[in-house]
């Protein structure tokens, strides 16, 4: 079973090829790291999952990418609600300069939740889904601003689930974070998978061995390899692969 | 050693530079400091006796002591409000086009250029513009609306490139976070950008006004000078302001006016410190927020 198909994805940035003939399939309630050399279009490929590469200037992708049998790149295709089903947690933890419940609630009240009482439902089940709420129940009028690195990425994490999405892109999410505070963030990116699809952009070895179910390795745009994680590192089918993994090159 | 010593040499020749462009800064906050001292003197000693409720409360005349400036403040007040009124919205519409909108194309590198060219052009041409527009083909004439969409304007070029700088400060991260739980251009504009960046553009449009409130020359090519001896009750009152009022003033070659001219320019200091605060309050409370 396949819960995000991609056929034939190819991005430009103006006349820079980022993203060239890319098909893979990818499977549901699991951890799949995207990873590769810096600049090889890891963030361009699952920014192009939600649409967000429409925001830069001078973009264009054609292909198709398939969600639940639908081409999210179809004319008909409410790139809102897209971006509503496929959630997303930046590389920088990025919360708004707002209250931590403000953050949580934006997405919902965004798409038209306006009761008091279900926001705080919502904002308590993503945050203890976040497993951030223990922290932070008794100060939900704080600015997000002031929680520790850590906890500011947990809560954009919340954030993106509170719009109840089925699949969360994860760039580099712990990039910026210190040991304690990744470890808990992969445990909860595990946990994740038990009612959500991960993708998760990483050029940590160790952390796409620890977390991911598959793997993806993309090398100058092009996809080189795509396996179950296992396979990928101890017996993967490409020379460049290989020589990734051993640190030939980096 | 050879090494060390050309090192060494190369230090101290950097440490004097360093030193000179200190003294350099510090020359000319001191002759800025200064000549704005010097005029605060000037004007207090020769202002003050004549400032009191009297000058506050009465109309011009002929005699220096019953003299007053109580109808250009008036003007004055009426003025700044309506240009307020007019230009935030405008300027801040403006900059949100251009900045979160606008297809970045020819079109709009062209309007880009062409505020910027605005800002810098002349106030009196303003005037004449407003003269010709605003006066006698909408047939606003001599009136206190005439003078606000003149100061309109005038000001609007500030108010948008201070509004689009402010907004061009708004993190990309926190636009792009909005985007990706699937909010709209507008959502993402009122919800993230207008917030962020609404202290900033504060703090430009009051600095506009504060230009506004000090212009004399377009001014008097549309309120003209003439002694208005009541107080405006509405937008389309004929009116006068205090830099016309002193500039009158400081005109007649009685020397006693000179000192109501002195006293006028510090009722108007007054009003702009007191419009700057304002600003700075404003901001800092929502800076405060913010945080």
């Amino acid at each position: 079973m396949v819960k995000i198909d991609v056929r034939d994805l190819n991005v430009w940035f103006g006349d820079k090829h980022v993203l060239k003939n890319i098909d893979v399939g990818l499977k549901p309630n699991a951890v799949t790291a995207i990873m590769g050399p810096s600049g090889c279009g890891k963030t361009t490929f699952i920014r192009a999952i939600n649409r967000l590469n429409e925001l830069i200037v001078g973009s264009r992708t054609t292909g198709e990418i398939y969600i639940a049998d639908k081409n999210i790149y179809a004319k008909e295709t409410d790139v809102y609600d897209l971006r509503r089903r496929v959630g997303m947690v930046f590389q920088k933890p990025n919360p708004f300069p707002q209250s931590i419940f403000d953050n949580v609630a934006f997405g919902p009240r965004t798409h038209g939740v306006g009761s008091e009482e279900n926001l705080q439902k919502i904002v308590e089940g993503s945050l203890r889904e976040a497993a951030l709420w223990d922290e932070v129940h008794d100060r939900l009028k704080d600015s997000a601003l002031d929680l520790s690195g850590g906890q500011q990425q947990r809560l954009c994490i919340a954030r993106a689930l509170a719009v109840n999405p089925d699949i969360i892109l994860m760039d580099e999410p712990c990039s910026a974070l210190d040991p304690a505070a990744t470890a808990k963030i992969e445990a909860l990116m595990r946990k994740l998978t038990e009612k959500y699809t991960v993708i998760i952009v990483t050029h940590n070895l160790q952390q796409a061995a620890r977390v991911a179910d598959f793997t993806a390795f993309l090398y100058l745009g092009r996809l080189v390899e795509y396996g179950d994680t296992r396979s990928v590192f101890e017996n993967p089918s490409s020379k460049l692969t290989e020589n990734y993994i051993t640190g030939k090159f980096g | 050693m050879m090494a060390k010593r050309l090192g060494r040499k190369r230090h101290v020749v950097r440490k004097i530079k360093g030193i000179l462009l200190y003294c350099l800064c510090l020359i000319g906050i001191m002759i800025s400091l200064v000549s704005l001292i010097i005029l605060l003197y000037d004007a207090f000693t020769d202002g003050l006796p004549w400032l009191d409720f009297q000058f506050l409360t009465s109309f011009p005349s002929r005699f220096p002591e019953q003299a007053g400036i109580l109808a250009a403040l008036f003007g004055s007040i009426w003025v700044v409000s309506l240009v307020a009124i007019i230009s935030f919205p405008l300027g801040v519409g403006a900059a949100l086009y251009l900045e979160e909108y606008a297809p970045q194309n020819w079109l709009t590198s062209f309007i880009q250029l062409n505020i910027a060219n605005l800002a810098g052009v002349p106030s009196i041409v303003y005037g004449i513009l407003g003269l010709g527009l605003f006066v006698e083909a909408l047939a606003l004439g001599r009136s206190i609306l005439a003078g606000a969409l003149t100061m309109t304007l005038l000001i609007l070029p500030v108010i948008i490139i201070a509004s689009r700088e402010a907004i061009r400060s708004v993190p990309q991260a926190y636009r792009a976070g909005a985007y990706a739980l699937g909010a709209t251009r507008w959502q993402v504009t009122r919800r993230i950008v207008l917030p962020q960046a609404l202290p900033g553009m504060l703090t430009g449009a009051i600095l506009a006004l504060s230009r506004a409130i000090g212009e004399t020359a377009p001014m008097i090519a549309i309120a003209a000078l003439v002694y208005i001896r009541f107080v405006p009750t509405g937008p389309l009152d004929r009116f006068t302001v205090m830099p016309i009022q002193i500039f009158n003033w400081v005109n007649l070659p009685q020397h006693e006016f000179r000192g109501l001219a002195a006293a006028g320019i510090m009722v108007l200091l007054a009003i702009l410190l007191g419009m700057n605060s304002i600003a700075i309050f404003i901001r800092n409370r929502y800076q405060k927020r913010a945080k």
